[in-house]
């Protein structure tokens, strides 16, 4: 050791590996108030109707379905962490921001898509392209795309229950919906908050 | 293989995919990735049992019967109005929703407004909104997302009026 230098080396490579400061997160809030309320309401309407038996087989029924989704929370989780830190916020902010124009939202519905998994995946990816700079419309048109026509639900869900025919159909119906979602998004989004989307445009 | 299978290879992959690109961009990546990704898993977990446990009990008191009812036989845009107003409220998971929009289709019920059922349902089912888009999304992007959702189940409703049945 010659010199101790404590100026770090290379300051535009360290940007890049230096990891992103933590979201913020949300406290327990009124929507989850709003639900709680629902499930004691319906879990004593239940109870009245079918007793405690009634209210514990599906107690053990849906304790079964939890855990079944946890592992699949946890790797959405940590698909929407490693993204959020990965992409290059420039990159993303043009390419899926509010400047990103039609081909903003055909990245975005490319994008939800091709996402594997079920909500578990697609909102905390949703989340973490918001965070990293992508326009309400980019992720509307994402998040559309994966309630639509992403194949995860279709291949799982909809053709086992509803039948190939009407499930291709039903997806060819849908294909131009999430770019017009997120057209009507960014539509919308600058007439509502105009204040927001011209601070965006400056930054 | 199962395609449930398939889905948790696919996921898991690409968190495997994913997270070596983060390795590579350095340890410490990796690591804030890794705390970031767990510190999340653990805030949503009560929020996420809570709506998954409870979801069973909302379902019980909503009789999937009641939804079936209201998609008829005659395609009117009222009637794509109820089914969107149906596909909003149907609570459970896509077992119940595509079931009713099976049964539906088997007792006569007009395509397009079984159409609009699914595609609302799929849009903005009140249960997956407060359930798993609330938790994970700024509520802000929600409300804006579900709200400029709302035409559009009557958009594809108008498309398979125009191309026909599948």
């Amino acid at each position: 050791m010659l010199e101790s230098s404590p100026k770090p080396p290379a300051p535009a490579e360290d940007a890049e590996s230096e990891p992103r400061p933590g979201r913020a997160r949300k406290p327990i809030g009124w929507s989850t108030i709003i639900i709680a309320a629902l499930v004691a309401v319906s879990a004593a309407l239940v109870w009245r109707r079918d007793g405690t038996d009634g209210v514990l087989e599906i107690l053990t029924h849906d304790l079964s379905l939890f855990g079944g989704i946890l592992p699949r929370v946890l790797a959405g989780c940590l698909l929407g962490a490693f993204i959020s830190e990965i992409l290059p916020h420039e990159k993303v902010s043009r390419s899926l921001g509010p400047k990103s124009g039609l081909m903003g939202l055909l990245i975005g519905t490319a994008f939800g898509a091709i996402l594997p998994g079920g909500p578990f995946t697609a909102y905390p990816v949703a989340s973490a392209l918001l965070a990293v700079g992508a326009d309400f419309g980019a992720t509307i048109a994402m998040v559309v795309s994966w309630t639509l026509i992403g194949y995860g639900r279709a291949v799982a869900w909809e053709i086992p229950i509803m039948g190939t025919d009407f499930t291709l159909w039903r997806i060819l119906i849908s294909l131009p919906l999430p770019v017009l979602a997120g057209a009507l998004g960014r539509f919308v989004y600058v007439r509502v908050y105009p204040k927001r989307a011209g601070d965006e445009e400056a930054a | 293989m199962s395609a449930a299978l398939l889905i948790d290879i696919l996921l898991w992959g690409s968190v495997f995919g994913v997270g070596l690109i983060a390795f590579r961009r350095g340890p410490p990546v990796f690591k804030a990735s890794l705390r970031e990704g767990s510190m999340d898993f653990i805030n949503i977990v009560p929020r996420i049992a809570l709506g998954v446990i409870g979801s069973g009990y909302i379902a019980a008191i909503i009789p999937q019967e009641v939804i079936t009812g209201w998609l008829g036989p005659d395609s009117g845009w009222l009637e794509v109005a109820t089914a969107v107003v149906a596909g909003a409220a149907t609570p459970g998971g896509p077992v119940i929703g595509f079931s009713i929009g099976t049964v539906a289709l088997k007792s006569g019920g007009g395509v397009p407004q079984v159409v609009a059922y699914v595609v609302a349902w799929a849009l903005f089912a009140f249960q997956r909104v407060i359930l798993w888009e609330i938790p994970f999304m700024p509520a802000r992007f929600v409300w804006f997302r579900c709200a400029v959702s709302v035409p559009f189940p009557f958009v594809a409703a108008a498309i398979a009026m125009v191309i026909g049945k599948p």
